[in-house]
């Protein structure tokens, strides 16, 4: 049984979407369509190319503001792993911005910035930076004191130790943490598009519930969270592959 | 940090954030910060008032019971995984998928279902916390040193005794820790849902104060929900500490 | 016991005899103490290491034996005392010491061969040479074939390898190994003991070796020094004489390596908890 896991999966796949067929024909609800019906709208979508339109739209505040959210963040972990100063400084309010729930702040945000563009990528800010951070700096101050020990005899200057030894060994965590930003994010870009004006996917969604097109309301939710899933998967695939080994290779394996 | 050889406390910055906030509204720089001292003046104005306990009162019966829900659900479901390869392979593709899901879209979908109201927000912070709690207690069980196994069986232990004084504890660290995480999740669930069905709890009061340009109610709210948040996920990591603490020595 | 010097260290009698035995040291630790806090690690502690030797600084869990390495490695200051390499005062690290760490210390993301000529890459040598060299000394402890591998497709022994071609490849003339073969296994550790016996016989090179394995110690050692905890001093210096120059499969069966064994034994099992 070479291929268990892929069948399994099938079949797990299989009875999931069944079970949501068999519920949407009983049906549980008016508003709740069958998987054909909510997939016979995915495809109409895709074909008349308005799922493309929204996607256009809503990746905007995400993918701005994930941009942001890493310059900025791995910028200022580095600075709060290397500075004591820094991290007595700036560590608190990021340990209490990941602990808290930041959404509140939405509503202060639109009054501030109105209900475009930039409110929206502050959402996103908010959502992902402090994992970013919070992942930078611990990586930076946990790098194994033996390789800088070993660096340090071997003379390296402080630049050296910095580009040779911390950054590549922090470099996996670092990527983790964005990683996790940008699930955060994809949160953060579809609560704003909810809740501050409908655009893009957040659009479709709000609309078709309006008009009770429920088979496309689910699509638009059903393609929304396939990409989030696809592509943070992919992620985590690749720093798989780039980071091979990386946390392997001392004494203590 | 230390200073003149005098250690500072590690959350002690936050005095020097609040004086940056006081010195910043006093300014009058902007008219949506005001001074801190006013928005806490207004907490202690606000605390005590009927809407207030009632948003908090709602909003804590929501918390509380869709982490109620995800503990008692989450915790056996995991250990379940964890112990049938079967279950296992047909459930952690469905896990890993709400793990890294953005659940806000699916509100939507619980408000059409489940009206808007109070089952839609227990169920959106359930749908927060119950994953992670599930994917740890799975993490935990299958973590298990074989010695530990063989030893229960070399001297006997039936199966719920194995059970109870051996896996249970065993996977405890793990499972602690999957539902501290969840419970932070939780909170922001909580909140996310009362945003988005903004007529209960703490989204009805944002509502009311953002309508009506409340600055320093908004924040004292903010505040308040903030540090309860925080304070949370403090005790939580002291009691994870507490009661694991054979974790690091297995 | 033929052949043995024991000696208190800091008497003057014994600094004669010393002297007379290796008239010319390549580091010497003058009266060198190191505090944490309250806690006295190393106390007044003085220690000459002939050139072309090898010393095993020798002694039970928390007796500060590598503590002493990395003052002398310079990467701990010491908090009073000093120590000189070739008559020099120790400030810090410098290209007179190289240093082997007990849990290897190798870059994961880096190839065996960056990994070797990490030391000269950071004395900036250009790519090319400190690549000839470092395939030398890849050579040299046996790792050809190994170059572009990563240090987790390596088993212990050969991570060790790793950290010793590049301790090697800087070309320092004092070896410092801290505990270098207590993560490798029994036989992989005996096959290097035997290769260290020659490295010393070969390079012209002073080696401090930290170890708390009386055997390997007696071993491999000319000079073995061993250090007594809390506050740590030296209680005994021993010099092997016998057996030094036989080869290294009898070693283990002579009467006077199991003499020391006992002997080193007998002095430290009142300090084993």
């Amino acid at each position: 049984m070479q291929n268990r896991p892929l069948i399994l999966k099938l079949l797990s796949a299989a009875i999931v979407f069944g079970a949501w067929e068999i519920a949407g024909r009983i049906p549980v609800s008016y508003a709740f369509p069958t998987f054909l019906e909510t997939m016979e709208a995915l495809v109409r979508m895709t074909l008349d190319g308005s799922i493309f339109q929204a996607y256009a739209e809503t990746l905007k505040p995400l993918v701005l503001g994930v941009a942001i959210s890493a310059f900025l963040g791995i910028t200022l972990g580095l600075w709060i792993g290397l500075s004591s100063w820094f991290d007595w400084l700036f560590s608190p309010i990021f340990v209490v911005m990941q602990a808290a729930p930041l959404a509140a702040l939405i509503p202060i945000l639109v009054m501030a910035y109105g209900i475009g563009l930039t409110s929206k990528i502050f959402v996103v800010c908010i959502m992902a930076m402090p994992v970013i951070v919070l992942n930078t700096s611990s990586a930076v101050r946990n790098t194994p004191a033996s390789m800088k020990e070993m660096a340090h005899s071997f003379l390296a200057k402080d630049r050296d130790v910095l580009l040779k030894i911390i950054l590549p060994a922090a470099s996996p965590i670092i990527f983790s943490g964005l990683r996790l930003g940008i699930s955060a994010g994809f949160i953060g870009a579809i609560l704003s598009e909810l809740k501050i004006t409908p655009t893009g996917v957040g659009d479709i969604i709000t609309y078709s519930r309006s008009i009770a097109d429920y088979p496309s309301m689910y699509a638009a939710i059903f393609s929304i969270i396939l990409l989030a899933v696809v592509f943070l998967n992919l992620l985590e695939k690749l720093e798989n592959y780039l980071f091979e080994g990386n946390n392997r290779g001392y004494a203590s394996d | 940090m230390t200073v003149f050889g005098y250690r500072l406390p590690a959350m002690s910055s936050l005095l020097v954030w609040g004086l940056l906030w006081e010195i910043i509204g006093r300014l009058g720089l902007t008219f949506f910060i005001p001074p801190l001292s006013e928005v806490i003046g207004t907490l202690f104005e606000i605390i005590g008032t009927p809407a207030f306990l009632k948003a908090l009162s709602e909003t804590s019966y929501a918390f509380f019971s869709g982490v109620t829900i995800s503990i008692v659900v989450g915790i056996p479901v995991g250990i379940l995984m964890g112990k049938s390869r079967l279950l296992d392979e047909l459930l952690l593709p469905w896990v890993n998928i709400f793990l890294s899901a953005p659940l806000t879209a699916l509100v939507p979908v619980l408000m059409v279902l489940f009206g808007f109201g109070m089952t839609s927000i227990i169920i959106t912070t359930t749908l927060f916390a119950i994953w992670i709690i599930i994917l740890n207690a799975r993490a935990g069980v299958m973590q298990i040193n074989r010695s530990l196994v063989e030893m229960g069986r070399s001297f006997g232990a039936s199966p719920l005794d194995a059970f109870f004084k051996i896996y249970l504890w065993a996977a405890l660290p793990e499972i602690l820790g999957g539902v501290r995480i969840g419970i932070i999740r939780a909170v922001k669930g909580v909140i996310i849902g009362q945003l988005l069905i903004s007529i209960v709890g703490f989204g009805a009061l944002f509502e009311l104060y953002s309508s009506n340009f409340l600055m320093s109610h908004f924040w004292a709210v903010l505040i308040v929900l903030f540090a309860l948040a925080f304070s949370i996920s403090e005790l939580l990591a002291y009691l994870e500490r507490r009661v694991a603490y054979y974790a690091a020595k297995r | 016991m033929k052949g043995i010097i024991v000696a208190m260290p800091q008497t003057e009698a014994t600094m004669k005899k010393q002297t007379s035995a290796a008239p010319d040291s390549a580091v010497s630790v003058r009266n060198v103490s190191k505090n944490y806090g309250t806690v006295e690690a190393l106390k007044n502690l003085s220690l000459e290491f002939p050139r072309g030797q090898l010393t095993s600084l020798l002694g039970p869990s928390g007796c500060g034996k590598t503590t002493l390495l990395k003052i002398i490695a310079g990467l701990l200051q010491p908090t009073s005392g000093r120590i000189e390499v070739n008559g020099a005062e120790v400030e810090g690290p410098g290209p007179d010491r190289a240093f082997v760490f007990q849990d290897f210390a190798l870059l994961p993301w880096a190839s065996v061969i960056r990994n070797v000529a990490f030391g000269l890459e950071l004395r900036g040598v250009a790519k090319s040479e400190r690549e000839s060299i470092a395939e030398r000394y890849i050579r040299d402890v046996g790792l050809t074939g190994f170059e572009h591998s990563y240090p987790h497709e390596l088993s212990g022994g050969m991570r060790q390898r790793v950290g010793l071609a590049r301790a090697l490849s800087v070309d320092a003339q004092v070896l410092l190994l801290d505990e270098p073969f207590s993560a490798v296994d029994e036989q992989t550790r005996r096959k290097f003991q035997e290769d260290l016996l020659s490295l010393v016989k070969h390079e012209n090179k002073t080696f401090i070796f930290v170890t708390h394995s009386i055997e390997e110690a007696v071993y491999v050692s000319d000079q073995i020094a061993i250090l007594l905890p809390r506050p740590s001093r030296v209680s005994e210096i021993i010099r092997p004489t016998g057996f030094r120059h036989k080869d290294v499969d009898s070693i283990r069966r002579d009467p006077e390596y199991l003499d020391i064994v006992d002997q080193i034994w007998a002095s430290l099992r009142s300090y084993v908890e």
